[in-house]
């Protein structure tokens, strides 16, 4: 599904580049490389088998006194017995536990790093209420010393999002957390682009103060709307030139082009949204111009929607407990991940933050135990999907990484105990196949270029 | 004393349900007493009339006592934030509601939370029904939560001590320390330079001291930095009678911090400290205490390159107190997460415990009778559903000041009208 996606994203560059010209080649032509494109390379691995685990898949299932073996960067088998091949590592974890490599929807690592100093603040392009044209990898920061934190956190992929200051703040990038050269080094191949959308208060209150539109939230909907007006009229006269209906290709316009990716199912939605009305609004809203909306994020009233949610099969990636704010986070409830689950729908635990990513465990536990006080059943092996599956599908690549099955990316982390538990702590995290962090060992304890040297 | 004469008055003000007995007994818990007698097993914890009556294996039940059975849970002393604005800020972007940081001069001295909390603040029951007992109360310093778009000063104000009862009665101490910004945010207040932020505190100190020796004389025969107000709340802190608390994070300003003290004379205190594990032996020997949130390990500034997580262990090593501070008042319910990553990372559990009881308390000289589970402490006490430093670990029952508090929020509410979303009417008919 990503490699469709990614094909028929290339086309559309490619059409889009052709608009330059005059006449637009109707010929089919070998696609061009997309722009910016990944040259992620997986760490040097060689065959594993961890055994004597206790494994959470990922998807709902565990296993007690589990192995996982992994070969070549992609899991070979998960289960109660499995055999090493000749020359495999094996390596006995007993009394650990093994879950998928973390995934956190919601990041701003690298392009608000630390240090959070304002010539390296790079997060919200502030200029304009609608700037789909920016590509969140134009800020990212490689050298942010928050990704090697995240890393010994678990985090093995993470979406990097724009900032919230806009109606369409632009294009997200998903990275693989592997510490690099350049952000292309990083990029997830083949994971979808997303766009970051955003409700409320913020956008109206960065442009009201500027006595800009918006400065209500019916002005954020008709900015919403004229945009993607412009966007179907963009869409269609390119279809018109793919028909051979017209000759006259629209100029590129790096703006319309995202928000037609995402008309044409291609970029996915990832919209920042507190309140359960405005949730409500904004699915209304993309049913008007034919697209869907991945995931809300935030959501912190997600819980008084979640039928909705459910019904529309929209994700919901939200805190374990941050509320209070602003008047539109002032509704938190602690169980707010579990209810959204329990409805049906697909719950997401993100984090924000370049603390909470450090810990997305335990921001899962703390909703967990909430649910389960709260009369909501919910045990670890569910509970972990809302920080593996759950956000993997949310990226699109849930044919890839955050569950535990043969074929899949050897995404995973070792854990020195529950996962569940403030005490536990990622031993070994692997990310395909290559061990990129290791508590124990201080050659696989990567180090930012701008914490070499420092106290 | 005042306190528990009004206690019976503040149980009115619980909802209903809330007093049915000024006697409790809770038995068959792990009590962390937080004092000489440490973890007793199987104990039994009798409160009455505010506070605690006895503790122990052997304890006599009163016949009138309201027995919980608190097999297999555990019990400690309410848990304290060292650094809060509970009561002092409702939601953080609505200025209405918000009374920690303020736009007045560079010294504000003077200036006292406890004018301005507010113990009906829907913080205060999301708090303390999971184990936040206590609060110590501070005007906003910057970078620990919003910064209030630079509205800082060197001297910010004076903090209180509060309970979380919610009642009228909850201010329990005014004045319990003196606030103040140096480092990063201190340099910017003073114009750019930390030697000038240095400057006007030393300059303020000194007219304080003069002030303070000859305002009998009708001494004022020149322009001073601060108001005569300011110069006159200065003057507890060269008695000793308050400490002066300091964000500072850098090794060397800690101890610019450290000189400064040693010149005037002053008690100090380090809120912050991402880089005090480096002085853990010095502020050891000075008898310095540092409240600090454990989880920060990133260099977020340029005075925080050397933060890490087992500052809190390391500097506990050394013998230095400690108290944790979440990053926001909303959240102050978490410093228990913070204090089990502490325990993660190298910081023995009883001294975790006791930075969350008796460490604030000690560190403000408000120990005499509170943060320990000992016969005559104020009854400040948690039973909890297992490990209180664990993350999946709640609050079964919560007594400030002797009184069974209603385990309800906001929050619970709030959860409770939206748990079932089939119902026929509106949740707007639900009103738990």
């Amino acid at each position: 599904m990503p490699e469709g996606r990614a094909k028929t994203a290339a086309l559309l560059v490619l059409l889009a580049t052709a608009g330059c010209a005059a006449t637009p080649d109707r010929e089919p032509v070998a696609p061009t490389p997309a722009p910016f494109a990944s040259t992620y390379r997986a760490l040097p691995s060689r065959a594993t088998l961890l055994e004597h685990a206790t494994i959470l898949t990922g998807d709902g299932g565990r296993i007690d006194d589990g192995a996982i073996l992994f070969d070549q960067g992609r899991i070979v088998a998960v289960g109660a017995n499995v055999a090493a091949p000749d020359g495999a590592t094996i390596v006995d974890v007993t009394g650990r536990w093994i879950t998928p490599g973390l995934i956190d929807v919601h990041s701003h690592l690298g392009v608000y790093p630390s240090p959070a100093v304002e010539a390296n603040s790079d997060g919200n392009e502030m200029s304009a209420p609608n700037t789909a044209e920016v590509w969140a990898e134009h800020s990212v920061w490689p050298q942010d010393p928050g990704f090697i934190t995240a890393l010994a956190g678990g985090i093995t992929t993470l979406q990097i999002l724009p900032g919230s200051a806009n109606l369409f703040g632009g294009r997200s990038v998903t990275l693989k957390n592997v510490p690099a050269r350049t952000t292309q080094a990083m990029k997830f191949p083949g994971a979808p682009y997303g766009l970051k959308m955003a409700c409320g208060e913020n956008p109206k209150r960065v442009y009201g103060k500027k006595g800009a539109a918006p400065t209500t939230r019916m002005g954020n909907v008709a900015g919403y709307r004229s945009a993607w007006i412009a966007a179907q009229k963009y869409q269609r006269d390119w279809e018109k030139v793919r028909s051979g209906e017209s000759d006259e290709a629209p100029e590129r316009n790096l703006q319309l082009e995202t928000l037609a990716g995402v008309l044409a199912g291609e970029i996915l939605v990832h919209n920042h949204c507190y309140r359960a009305d405005e949730m409500a609004t904004m699915l209304d809203l993309a049913a008007e111009f034919g697209y869907r909306v991945t995931a809300f994020h935030h959501a912190v009233e997600a819980y008084k929607v979640a039928d909705l949610l459910a019904a529309s099969d929209t994700c919901a990636a939200m805190w374990a407990d941050w509320w209070g704010f602003k008047i539109e986070a002032y509704d938190g409830v602690r169980e707010n991940i579990p209810m959204v689950d329990a409805a049906g729908a697909c719950a997401i635990v993100h984090s924000d933050s370049e603390v909470g990513i450090q810990r997305l465990n335990q921001e899962a536990a703390k909703a967990m135990a909430a649910a389960n006080r709260a009369g909501i059943p919910i045990d670890e092996a569910r509970a972990i999907r809302w920080l593996t599956a759950n956000p993997a599908r949310a990226l699109g690549i849930a044919d890839q990484t955050g569950t535990l099955a043969a074929g899949m990316m050897a995404d995973l982390v070792v854990w020195s105990g529950n996962p569940f538990s403030v005490y536990s702590r990622a031993d070994q995290v692997y990310i395909d196949g290559a061990r990129v962090y290791d508590r124990s060992d201080p050659a696989r304890q990567p180090l930012a270029d701008f914490s070499l040297g420092q106290p | 004393m005042l306190k528990q004469t009004l206690s019976a008055l503040s149980c009115a003000l619980f909802a209903a349900g809330a007093c049915l007995a000024d006697s409790y007994a809770i038995t068959g818990a792990r009590l962390e007493t937080i004092s000489g007698a440490g973890t007793i097993q199987g104990g039994t914890l009798v409160i009455k009339d505010g506070r605690i009556l006895s503790v122990g294996t052997n304890v006599a039940i009163p016949a009138d006592a309201e027995v919980i059975d608190a097999a297999g849970k555990v019990v400690t002393p309410g848990f304290t934030p060292g650094y809060s604005t509970l009561g002092l800020e409702e939601i953080s972007l609505i200025d209405e509601t918000v009374d920690d940081r303020h736009a007045s001069d560079r010294f504000a001295a003077a200036v006292d939370v406890a004018d301005a909390f507010n113990p009906a603040s829907s913080l205060i029951p999301i708090a303390r029904i999971e184990g936040i007992t206590r609060a110590v109360i501070a005007p906003t310093v910057a970078a620990w939560g919003y910064d209030g778009g630079g509205r800082i000063s060197l001297i910010a104000g004076r903090g209180a001590l509060i309970d979380l009862s919610g009642t009228p009665q909850s201010l329990i101490r005014r004045s319990v320390g003196l606030f103040a910004e140096l480092g990063e945010a201190g340099a910017a207040v003073a114009g750019g330079s930390r030697s000038v932020a240095m400057l006007e505190l030393r300059e303020a100190l000194t007219d304080a001291r003069d002030y303070a020796n000859r305002r009998n004389a009708g001494w004022l025969e020149r322009d001073r930095a601060l108001s005569r107000l300011d110069l006159e709340a200065l003057g507890p802190l060269l008695k000793r009678e308050l400490p002066l608390v300091a964000h500072v994070h850098r090794a060397s300003d800690i101890r610019a911090l450290l000189r400064l003290a040693g010149e005037f004379g002053l008690d100090v205190v380090v809120l912050g400290g991402a880089e005090a594990w480096m002085l853990a032996e010095e502020l050891s020997a000075a008898n310095v205490a540092v409240i600090l949130d454990p989880l920060q390990n990133l260099p977020a500034s340029f005075e925080q390159l050397g933060a890490r997580l087992d500052n809190a262990a390391l500097l506990d090593a050394a013998g230095v107190t400690l108290a944790f501070a979440a990053p926001t008042p909303h959240n102050d319910r978490n410093i228990r997460q913070l204090a089990g990553n502490a325990v993660a990372y190298g910081l023995p559990r009883d001294s975790a415990l006791a930075a969350l009881t008796l460490g604030p308390l000690r560190i403000f000289g408000l120990d005499a009778n509170g943060g320990t589970l000992a016969a005559g402490s104020i009854a400040d006490v948690v039973v909890w559903d297992g490990d209180p430093l664990e993350v999946t670990t709640f609050a079964d029952a919560v007594f400030i000041a002797g009184e069974k508090i209603p385990m309800e929020s906001r929050q619970t509410k709030l959860r409770d009208r939206y748990l079932d979303l089939k119902r026929p009417l509106p949740p707007a008919y639900t009103k738990p």
